[in-house]
């Protein structure tokens, strides 16, 4: 853009960031996510480390920990930009991509697993391969639902939330009623699995699941113009020249896919991508995507890894997540609302 | 020139629009009148391919709205729906910077912002660029969309009841603005108009719509005669002799 450094007159620009100050700001805000996120990450490798400083011993045991790192990395990643996308393209900012039944698809699996091979059921799902086929099933329903709903001649979003929302709560019933018919041993292993939590991740799974969030990552990043026009709604975005349908279901195929793979991971995390979106929007001052993907998914780290950093350190009950991401997350987004009285 | 031949669209049994055939000649202000529900809207959004038609062919410049590619139609046609809303926080330059969108995919150049900054300066938003789209009135985020579809700089451009939500100052200056865009550029606007008084001074042509149907299509002078008017709108319409041009009264209904 033209930019005329030192002339009284501010130039005139459309720019996301149409001031020197916006600019400023936003690289700020950047700057201190990104240094708050090298910070814990330091912390979640140094500290508690029985080992001296610098010894092979202190290393490997950093390098073990490290796995847990990078799943944190790519679940802040996934959940982050997923949430953001689909927030654009169903046009509201308080829904989450989990609402679509991805996570009572995945407790559904979980249970059936448990309920027909008791508690042999938790490792019959452990693996690539399995790992895997969640991802596609997961993908293949919201694929399935999106083709069918959104193919038509009226094809409508909002049925299609619907009934994301009507099947959703249909499986979490039905695993509801094999979790009562668990013997209580066997269900507190399932329970275990169907918290949010980084030790449910396994290290053999990251080779795949990282070139498959990067993939969907790097797809939605090179779409955020496109992205942006589709913010402005179905019409907008037609007479702009958008194939608008065509858009819809290619990002919430992409958001399927991140969202899959960051609950195969570490299993349901319902509340981190809506709470790190709202919280990415406030940070990054602007609405133009390029500038929201990467804020929402240092903010992503910096959630997911400090939560892990309290309860691993703070309240020694590691790895489960989600408890503290949602009650700490409540009272911070209620903190937004009150105190600015919009999202 | 935008040819409608034989256009459908069916609701229900009873809700129908068509088989409309019109023409509307390319330059100046076409304004299409009429009745609530009598498919005003309908006919301007299925123009602007905003809406599909269940038949019939509509050509816009020898362009087939259904067939063209719709990023070739965005640097042909703009349109612009009655009610828009963002949810996105945009400026209102943000929002107008959309407009080149079809041009520039998004990578805005020093002459995106040449057409940005025309479209702002000639709908009168100059200082108010800087503002966010929900900090304005209804009227000035109005102006703010008519300006978005302005700076698309399209030879046809359609608006569905632009002067919604503004006072007579902005309703009048939108007009006149309109009016310069259509004699100054060439432009052929569509718009869809609510007040007839408004249509009859600044359309070139008027195209009254009634029951789904186009009923009478021609310029303001035939249009605006008492039998017309009243016919048109099923309510008695007198028109006087006022001092810039015609002037329909209908206040007392009897």
């Amino acid at each position: 853009m033209a930019e005329l450094a030192g002339t009284a007159r501010p130039t005139r620009t459309a720019h996301a960031l149409p001031t020197r100050r916006a600019r400023r700001r936003y690289a700020l805000t950047v700057g201190i996510l990104a240094v708050t996120a090298i910070a814990i990450t330091v912390v979640l490798l140094a500290w508690d480390n029985p080992m001296p400083f610098g010894s092979a011993g202190f290393l490997r045991i950093a390098e073990l920990r490290t796995t847990g790192v990078i799943v944190m990395a790519v679940v802040a990643c996934c959940q982050g930009v997923g949430t953001v996308a689909f927030q654009t393209v169903t046009e509201n900012r308080i829904l989450t991509p989990s609402i679509m039944g991805f996570e009572a698809l995945y407790v559904a699996v979980q249970t059936t697993a448990v309920y027909v091979l008791g508690t042999a059921g938790v490792l019959a799902l452990q693996g690539v391969g399995q790992f895997l086929l969640q991802v596609a099933l997961m993908v293949g329903f919201a694929l399935l639902l999106y083709g069918w709903l959104l193919s038509g001649r009226r094809g409508d979003l909002q049925v299609t939330l619907l009934v994301g929302i009507v099947i959703g709560g249909g499986l979490g019933s039905v695993s509801a009623f094999m979790q009562r018919l668990l013997t209580p041993s066997e269900f507190d292993v399932l329970s275990a699995r169907l918290f949010g939590s980084v030790s449910n991740a396994d290290a053999a799974l990251l080779p795949v699941a990282v070139p498959l969030a990067a993939v969907a990552l790097v797809l939605l990043w090179s779409r955020s113009r496109r992205l942006n026009v589709v913010a402005l709604g179905r019409d907008a975005a037609t007479a702009l020249g958008l194939r608008h349908r065509r858009e819809l279901i290619l990002t919430l195929t992409l958001v399927s896919v991140l969202m899959a793979v960051s609950t195969a991971l570490v299993g349901p995390l319902t509340f981190l991508g809506f709470l790190v979106a709202t919280l990415a929007y406030q940070f990054a001052g602007t609405a133009d995507h390029r500038y929201v993907f990467p804020v929402v998914a240092l903010t992503g780290f910096v959630v997911l890894a400090g939560a892990y950093v309290v309860m691993k350190h703070v309240f020694d009950a590691q790895g489960v997540v989600s408890i503290i991401i949602e009650f700490v997350g409540g009272a911070v987004f209620l903190l937004i609302l009150l105190r600015k009285g919009r999202l | 020139m935008i040819t409608l031949t034989d256009v459908r669209k069916h609701y229900s049994s009873e809700v129908a629009i068509g088989p409309v055939s019109v023409i509307l000649p390319a330059g100046g202000i076409t304004a299409l009148v009429g009745p609530n529900g009598a498919g005003k809207s309908t006919l301007l959004t299925m123009i602007g391919r905003l809406l599909g038609t269940d038949a019939g062919t509509i050509e816009v410049g020898g362009h087939d709205v259904a067939k063209t590619p719709s990023r070739d139609l965005a640097k042909l046609l703009a349109v612009l729906r009655q009610e828009n809303h963002v949810v996105a926080r945009l400026t209102v330059r943000q929002l107008v910077g959309f407009g080149r969108f079809p041009h520039s995919k998004g990578r805005l150049t020093a002459a995106d912002e040449a057409h940005i900054s025309d479209a702002i300066d000639f709908l009168g938003l100059t200082d108010l660029e800087g503002r966010y789209l929900d900090e304005l009135s209804g009227g000035q985020r109005q102006r703010a969309y008519v300006a978005m579809v302005l700076a698309q700089d399209t030879d046809y451009v359609l608006l569905d009841e632009p002067l919604n939500n503004l006072d007579m100052k902005h309703a009048v200056d939108t007009m006149r603005h309109l009016r310069r865009a259509a004699t100054e550029l060439g432009k052929t606007i569509v718009i869809v108009l609510h007040d007839i008084n408004f249509a009859g001074h600044y359309a070139d042509h008027i195209c009254a719509v009634k029951g789904g149907a186009v009923v009478r299509s021609g310029p303001p002078a035939e249009i605006m005669t008492d039998a017309v008017l009243t016919e048109i709108f099923d309510t008695p319409v007198r028109v006087i002799d006022g001092p810039d041009g015609p002037l329909a009264v209908y206040y007392r209904g009897d």
